[in-house]
């Protein structure tokens, strides 16, 4: 099973720990991925609102990248997945298509229309089945109960994602916690907003959502977050103590990339999983799942 | 066809007002709507049971409320296709408050649909003969006139739930009905009081670009899609001097340089170089991140062949740019 790899920027800039994460994982899993070092941003919905054909544009390079691999692409992050299946959606137009192939031709790239981004928790469910995932568990995360954080965009428009198509997708997240062997907390927030796109623009409310989210999922007797969103990562752990300042209580809660949750489950130490770049500490999960401290 | 319904009830008149669910088997037909199950609810159940409904066809918008947790038309549901389990949870609208059970108190809504100032305000100087409006820019409007003002946006958005300040979907979307209008604004149809005014705290820049609104509205609004077009128009219009107009220009710069995201100097560029106590306020989180090996790169490299990407910044961004406005 080989894919163009996605990795997005914030898996490389602001959540090093999720790259050799992932790659630690689909080794095991057996899936080859190629990396694209010239594929650029998807613009993570920021460009495209000043101007979408540029973005849009972005993708199509990205997507004529993979296609000249003859590989599916595979995303590591619900934001870039978003971006690309709405940008994927618009350039079915004959005309837009034709009119944003006008602008790779300079590179010698056109885009045929053929790409179909998949997230790796898509990847999971649709292509590798849970059953091989589950064959490779050799410490099930028993007696853990873990809340899903899915990301925006992995979730709305429901068009663009091909949920129809794809019922598994509504429930992909849940259907991975309870592979590893943790027990699913089922929670509102798990298909809200983190706040991350507001961060620097109203701090206050988007630390207000963490909290919201966090908290509602410890009340709920969570002991972890698992996110397929490196941006939702960054905002619920690396922010989440200054949410906790702002609601005034402790949190607490361990966030995990869905890989590192995973991996975990796979026998992979917690120190492979990057876990100690965590802001918030995920020691108490890991005594609770036995594993010994290094 | 039989559907059992999982309703949250309110009643203000009670010794001990809190709200409980309550469950109801009614039957209906084939085809019957989440409406015609509630109505029968009240009808043959519960007449104390409230709700607003009138048009029975998506035209009024009385009947919002959270279908399965999330907002929409109960006249325009299915109610085979909303069953759930079994069953069919209904509560009333989110981010207004309860007057009792499925019927909120819609005061707020109103309040920030008028603080918009929902009327043309031309500023230039009147003209001689009747306002010809082009029909290319009428059809435009038209997305945002089939606003109902159900309030389903309003019920689902993911700011307004943490703070009541916040314009909102419908009215920020009503407002760019406004200044997408040849007829507002000065004598280029540039709205520049409204979007200056926009751009203030609980504003367009105050919306997360969560979809939720997208997904709620019955009517095809796409008010966050309204949103990000005032955003368009305040920077064109020149109303850079905010941190959202600041990040989305600092992000794009990144892309186009070195074709992907530099996180790191994405922040002081966000919220201003010489913005010094907010700078400061993010200095434990980039200390704590330095220790934890979470701080990126201080060198953002460039990616490879990243001249394509500025070339296809200066083709699209040339003169094939996006119209702003139709008129
Ligand atoms: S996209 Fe913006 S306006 Fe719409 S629901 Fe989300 S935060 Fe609210
Ligand atoms: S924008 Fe859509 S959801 Fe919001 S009030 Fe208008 S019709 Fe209802
Ligand atoms: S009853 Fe009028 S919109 Fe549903």
């Amino acid at each position: 099973m080989k894919y163009a790899f996605f990795p997005g920027c914030v898996s490389r800039g602001g959540c090093p720990e999720l790259y050799p994460a992932t790659k630690l994982i689909c080794e095991r899993l057996g899936i080859e991925l190629q990396e694209m070092p010239a594929a650029s941003c998807t613009g993570a919905g920021v460009l495209q609102e000043k101007n979408q054909l540029l973005g849009d544009t972005l993708n199509a390079r990205t997507f004529a990248m993979a296609e000249a691999l003859d590989l599916p692409i595979l995303t590591i992050c619900s934001t870039c997945q978003g971006v690309m299946s709405q940008a994927n959606h618009r350039l079915k137009e004959p005309e837009y298509l034709a009119k944003v192939n006008g602008f790779l031709a300079e590179e010698g790239l056109e885009y045929k229309g053929k790409a179909n981004p998949k997230h790796l928790l898509w990847v999971l469910v649709e292509d590798v089945g849970l059953k091989k995932l589950l064959g490779l568990i050799t410490r099930p995360l028993a007696g853990v109960r873990m809340a899903p954080f899915y990301g925006c965009y992995i979730v709305r428009p429901t068009d663009a994602l091909e949920f129809e198509d794809h019922p598994d997708r509504q429930t992909a997240l849940e259907q991975i916690i309870e592979t590893i062997g943790a027990t699913v907390v089922d929670f509102e927030g798990k298909t809200r907003c983190c706040g991350f796109p507001i961060l620097t623009i109203n701090e206050r409310n988007s630390m207000a959502m963490v909290g919201k989210h966090t908290l509602e999922a410890k009340e709920l007797g969570a002991d972890a977050m698992i996110t397929p969103c490196p941006l939702c990562h960054l905002n619920l752990d690396s922010f989440q103590p200054k949410a906790a300042a702002q609601a005034g209580r402790p949190i607490g809660l361990p966030i995990l990339h869905m890989p590192q949750a995973i991996g975990l489950a796979m026998g992979l130490s917690p120190h492979d999983m990057g876990l100690r770049r965590h802001i918030v500490n995920t020691t108490p999960l890991e005594v609770a799942l036995g594993i010994p401290e290094r | 066809m039989d559907v059992t319904l999982k309703i949250k009830r309110f009643d203000p008149e009670a010794a001990d007002p809190e709200s409980f669910w309550q469950d109801f088997t009614v039957a209906i037909e084939e085809n019957g709507t989440v409406l015609d199950a509630l109505i029968k609810v009240r009808e043959d159940h519960d007449g104390t049971f409230s709700l607003r409904c009138s048009c029975r066809s998506s035209i009024c918008g009385s009947c919002a409320m959270r279908i399965n947790g999330h907002a929409g038309l109960a006249c325009k549901t299915q109610a085979s296709d909303a069953i759930k389990d079994g069953v069919i949870t209904v509560e009333p609208a989110g981010n207004m408050t309860v007057i009792k059970d499925l019927v909120v108190n819609f005061d707020s809504f109103w309040d920030k649909i008028n603080q918009i100032e929902p009327y043309l305000k031309p500023e230039g100087p009147e003209p001689e003969a009747e306002y010809i409006a082009s029909n290319e820019s009428m059809l435009h409007l038209s997305s945002v006139t089939s606003c109902i003002m159900c309030g389903s946006c309003v019920s689902d958005c993911t700011v307004m739930e943490v703070d009541p300040t916040f314009l909102g979907p419908a009215a920020l979307a009503k407002a760019y009905r406004f200044t997408a209008d040849p007829r507002d604004g000065d004598a280029e149809g540039v709205s520049k009081d409204r979007l200056e005014e926009l751009t203030k705290p609980s504003g367009m820049w105050d919306c997360t670009r969560c979809m939720e609104c997208v997904t709620a509205c019955p009517k095809g609004v796409a008010p966050m899609d309204r949103i990000m077009a005032l955003r368009d128009q305040a920077i064109e219009a020149g109303f850079t001097n905010t941190n959202g107009a600041r990040h989305t220009e600092a992000f794009s710069d990144s892309v186009e340089h070195s074709g992907w995201l530099d996180e790191l100097r994405l922040v002081p560029k966000s919220v201003g170089m010489t913005n010094v106590s907010a700078l400061v306020g993010y200095a434990p989180i980039a200390i704590q991140a330095l220790t934890h090996g979470k701080m990126p790169s201080i060198i953002h490299k460039k990616l490879p062949q990243s001249e394509n990407v500025r070339k296809i910044f200066d083709k699209v961004e040339g003169p094939e740019e996006r119209p702003r406005k139709h008129n």
